[in-house]
């Protein structure tokens, strides 16, 4: 999977939810969401604000089911999914 | 109006969405948002000469507007709507929720078709409006969705059981969806009319009327232009800070 992608997500991810830290230091398959160590702790307002960033960026349309925990779980599963979408 | 010179890209007009909104209390709000500045887009269901002259009157006196036939109960409509005002006019900045109907009647006689019918208009016409222009308003962190409610939400109305549970629904939804939204810009609030002078009210008996009358302070049914001033203040920007609310129009109705 294209670095390029990865780098563009994670800059989205910090960008979009105004978080206070370095893009890189977000691990590939970190979890966004939930509790588990070394996540980010997202919750669902910041879903809600990736979902929005995600469709702006990429130009894609996200539908409501998708925004399950498979599509927004870690940094490579969204990637997964704006390719998969934009493809 | 300012004129930019011509080289200018016309600034975007804001836009207005109400649903039933070929007559009554609707068809004023829509006139009204026009005459605020909005493009009012009225939906109708089925009387489509209604709508049309709504159209025409907010266009002679210098508004921009149009009528589109549209049934809130419809997935479909609702749908093929919202993507046309996204690709036209950049979405949707203010939605109304006023589309309902009444098939009244004593609940222990009530066909649950009738039971469906009410909450599917006035409480899912609300859920599959609101939806289709919020990823809109929470992209551009500006919204404004006004759910008409009704005075039936808080007082007791006997053969009203459908439409009082669904008018009273929208209040607990404007304050849940509120709490939701507030922070991207959008506001959520609901007004609840009394008996205001229109077709909705035609089924009222004399005895009813005169009964209501000796409740209300102001001494008169209410007119869609009683409703029209107030929606048109929660939609501007200085309301902003107003949200989650329910205010009731009913020239303060006791009881």
């Amino acid at each position: 999977m294209s670095d390029d992608l990865k780098k563009r997500v994670k800059e989205l991810i910090v960008r979009q939810l105004k978080l206070e830290m370095d893009p890189a230091t977000i691990a590939d398959d970190a979890p966004l969401f939930g509790d588990a160590e070394g996540g980010l702790g997202l919750d669902s307002i910041d879903a809600l604000e990736l979902v929005l960033g995600v469709e702006k960026e990429f130009g894609i349309k996200v539908q409501d089911e998708e925004v399950g925990v498979t599509a927004f779980a870690s940094v490579n599963a969204l990637c997964q999914f704006v390719r998969q979408k934009a493809a | 109006m300012n004129s930019p010179s011509s080289s200018d890209p016309p600034p975007r007009k804001r836009v207005a969405l109400v649903s039933g909104a070929s007559r009554g209390i609707g068809r004023a709000i829509g006139e009204r948002l026009a005459a605020d500045g909005y493009h009012a887009v009225l939906t109708y269901r089925a009387d489509a000469a209604g709508a049309e002259a709504a159209v025409e009157a907010i266009r002679s006196a210098g508004g921009s507007g149009e009528a589109v036939k549209a049934d809130v109960t419809s997935a479909v409509d609702i749908a093929a709507l919202a993507d046309r005002l996204d690709t036209e006019r950049e979405g949707v900045d203010v939605l109304v929720n006023n589309a309902a109907v009444l098939k009244n009647g004593l609940f222990a006689l009530m066909p649950e078709a009738n039971w469906n019918l009410v909450l599917d208009t006035a409480l899912g016409g609300t859920f599959r409006m609101t939806k289709a222009v919020m990823r809109g308003m929470l992209r551009r962190r500006w919204g404004r969705i006004v759910n008409i409610s009704s005075l039936a939400a808080f007082s007791g109305s006997a053969g009203q059981t459908n439409y009082s549970a669904a008018k009273g629904a929208l209040v607990a939804f404007t304050k849940s969806l509120a709490a939701e939204v507030g922070a991207f810009g959008v506001t959520v609030n609901a007004v609840a009319p009394g008996f205001v002078d229109t077709e909705m009210i035609a089924f009222l008996t004399k005895e009813v009327r005169e009964d209501f009358l000796k409740r209300v302070p102001v001494q008169r049914f209410g007119r869609p232009e009683d409703i029209a001033p107030f929606v048109s203040f929660l939609c501007t920007d200085g309301a902003g800070y107003l949200t989650g609310q329910t205010v009731r129009i009913d020239g303060g109705f006791v009881g």
